[in-house]
């Protein structure tokens, strides 16, 4: 590697869409030329400070950035050890960070003068958010959504309708977000000249990771300026969740190059991650390999067939993970680790109890990796962690999982 | 290096000829079942056999062929199952070229070293994989190649002219010109579409070009085999396949496709 480039880990990535061997643009011949102009125009919004300047005032006005950076006092004191700071990007406008992308997508799709914008969702946080800003600006909104996270996300569903939008049950393959992912694919092949596909997260074909990246960089942005003030420093440890990766890759970009800040990606650890595959664990479970138009790690079986992720928490029920990441992971920039269902569920029930915040089971698994390595750290060690969702959505899930009764919903 | 796809397209244009090219899914809906219908597959008219490698995710199917996928892993077809089926197949048949088309992950899985040298030697002669766009030529296309195997590319409306020298550049064996927008099963283009596009791409290359997507009757091959130098039918075979058919109906239904391929 070139001496320019080993000193900064921002340059990715190359303009083969690589951040070294991962990323890339695997897809049909169909969708090439899109996904070419969509960089072109990308790459031209990127520098217009016109763009920047609409994104902005949005942000503030409509989202209601920047989002606190709070000090969460009686946890830190509970746990006895490092001082703890929550990003809140729960208390976005729609309850998640899925929002600052979706902004940024749509603008562009209005400058590029799409009509038509399709969305996958997992849990519906990023289905809610695509809904809501084209209802903002008058877009026609589909939202392909597996059949069965349809069931367990009714509440999701309906917002979704009421902001207009078409969710379309899908029940191709095994009716999860990979297949929603597949369905989008397929309706942008066969509408292609007047739709915009709003990715939700760091994964897909490039531009998509590095323009969600970069839309998401807001939340390590504001991060790093909010610490500056409230510390006069830097943290030392930075910690965000990990389905398909987009908020903890916001929070993340703009600290790569602090090389004393260090940073943890959690990933969903479900009932464990061992060799019954019950996780989505795709980093510390998976391998390389090639699905939704990048090379990133998967959880496969050992003939290359795509297998099934399983976590309580539907936002990181993805087999695969933004290439960023897979990229961060081999270079050892960032440390990967995985929590499982059961910590989860015990760092969502302290939150609640200690800081007055009703956490999403997302944020919880980093939360839940925060509580393990915050006693044994001294106070003077601070830890940022991305609060990236409320978990309103979850009480359901977390009701059956406590085993409390809460009737019809 | 001249391949059995080479060979099959000089001796198709020496009897003026139009290809008839069929695609079924390797293990659907079992091993057996799938090799029979293959082994037949000539008799039949077929002049370029393509086999479906089966994957999860089909990003550029239609649920016939979705569907089709799964019930071949389902019964257990791999990689190796596959080769494994081409090398029986070998046993009768040494001039009917067999493509592979598939997904890049499982032979991505595989390793594309020890994949090429397998596919070659259990005589599968091109591949079609749907998810390697001329810009990761490196990956599979230009080993492939160096292995004595034709890369054959897809172009679709979307590619305009600036884009169809790219596209065209490492393609060997023949063109797939992928007559709509959409997936695989879905509604079949006009005809007057067709004729000025596969015009166009014969205007930038010497190699001849194959239509598909959206065919599904005799009468439609004949009017795509009129514009073009042939035309693949995948779902409508496959749809034959999963309704249960027994081997000989299959057959048969592929006949009349060929027939009207060659009717031109």
């Amino acid at each position: 590697m070139p001496d320019d480039l080993m000193n900064s880990y921002k340059t990715g990535p190359d303009e083969d869409g690589r951040f070294g061997d991962f990323g890339g643009r695997f897809v049909s011949e169909t969708l090439m030329p899109l996904i070419l102009e969509l960089e072109a125009q990308y790459e031209n919004a990127k520098t217009d400070q016109s763009f920047w300047d609409e994104m902005d005032f949005l942000w503030k006005h409509y989202v209601g950035r920047p989002s606190p950076l709070y000090f969460a006092e009686r946890l830190t004191e509970r746990l006895g050890g490092a001082k703890i700071y929550m990003k809140r990007d729960e208390l976005n406008h729609t309850g998640a960070h899925k929002i600052n992308n979706v902004l940024g997508q749509i603008i562009l799709a209005r400058r590029m003068g799409k009509t038509r914008i399709i969305a996958e969702t997992g849990a519906g946080q990023h289905g809610v958010a695509t809904a809501t800003v084209c209802a903002k600006f008058g877009l026609k909104c589909v939202v392909y959504m597996g059949a069965h996270d349809v069931e367990r996300q009714a509440p999701n569903v309906f917002r979704m309708r009421l902001l207009g939008a078409e969710v379309v049950p899908v029940t191709s393959g095994r009716g999860t977000l990979k297949d929603a992912m597949n369905d989008a694919l397929r309706d942008w092949v066969t509408n292609v000249r007047d739709t915009f596909y709003c990715i939700g997260t760091v994964a897909g074909p490039h531009p998509y990771p590095a323009m969600v990246r970069d839309f998401q960089a807001i939340i390590g942005k504001e991060a790093k300026e909010q610490m500056q003030a409230a510390e006069g420093r830097l943290p030392d440890t930075i910690i965000a969740a990990i389905g398909g990766g987009s908020n903890a890759m916001g929070l993340f970009f703009p600290f790569l190059d602090d090389k004393e800040v260090s940073i943890i990606g959690v990933e969903a650890g479900g009932k464990g991650v061992n060799d019954k595959m019950e996780h989505c664990a795709s980093l510390t479970g998976g391998r390389p390999g090639v699905l939704h138009g990048n090379r990133t790690y998967l959880l496969q079986d050992d003939d290359g067939q795509i297998l099934e992720g399983f976590s309580i928490s539907a936002g990181l029920d993805y087999p695969g993970i933004g290439p960023e990441h897979s990229w961060l992971h081999d270079i050892g920039r960032a440390q990967y680790v995985s929590i499982t269902d059961r910590e989860a569920l015990e760092a969502f029930q302290l939150c609640c109890e200690m800081e007055g915040i009703i956490p999403a089971l997302e944020p919880s698994h980093a939360l839940a990796h925060v509580m393990k390595i915050a006693p044994e750290l001294p106070s003077d060690h601070i830890i940022c962690m991305n609060m990236c969702g409320r978990g309103d959505k979850d009480i359901f899930t977390v009701a059956r999982a406590l085993g409390f009764e809460m009737g019809e919903h | 290096m001249k391949t059995r796809i080479d060979a099959k397209f000089e001796q198709l244009k020496a009897e003026g000829r139009k290809a008839f090219v069929s695609y079924t899914m390797a293990g659907d809906p079992d091993a057996a079942t799938s090799l029979e219908v293959i082994k037949g597959l000539p008799a039949a008219g077929v002049d370029i056999i393509e086999l479906g490698l089966p994957f999860t995710d089909p990003m550029a199917d239609g649920p016939t062929i979705q569907l089709a996928g799964q019930r071949a892993l389902e019964g257990g077809m791999t990689l190796q199952g596959v080769l494994d089926m081409v090398r029986a197949f070998r046993e009768q048949d040494d001039s009917t070229p067999i493509v592979l088309m598939g997904y890049y992950n499982p032979i991505y899985s595989r390793g594309v070293e020890r994949f090429l040298a397998d596919a070659k030697d259990a005589g599968i002669d091109g591949l079609i994989v749907v998810d390697l766009p001329p810009e990761e030529d490196d990956e599979l296309c230009v080993p492939a190649q160096a292995a004595g195997l034709n890369f054959i590319r897809l172009a679709t409306p979307t590619t305009d002219d600036k884009r169809l020298p790219t596209v065209l550049q490492n393609t060997s064996g023949f063109v797939y010109y992928v007559s709509i927008t959409g997936i695989t099963g879905a509604a079949a283009a006009e005809a007057g579409d067709v004729g000025p596009e596969v015009a166009r791409i014969k205007a930038a290359t010497d190699l001849p070009v194959i239509v598909g997507f959206g065919i599904r009757t005799p009468e439609r091959a004949a009017e795509i085999a009129r514009v073009a130098d042939g035309a693949v039918v995948g779902t409508a075979i496959v749809g034959e396949i999963a309704a249960g058919k027994p081997v000989d109906e299959v057959l048969s239904f592929v006949a009349s496709l060929a027939d009207g391929a060659h009717s031109v």
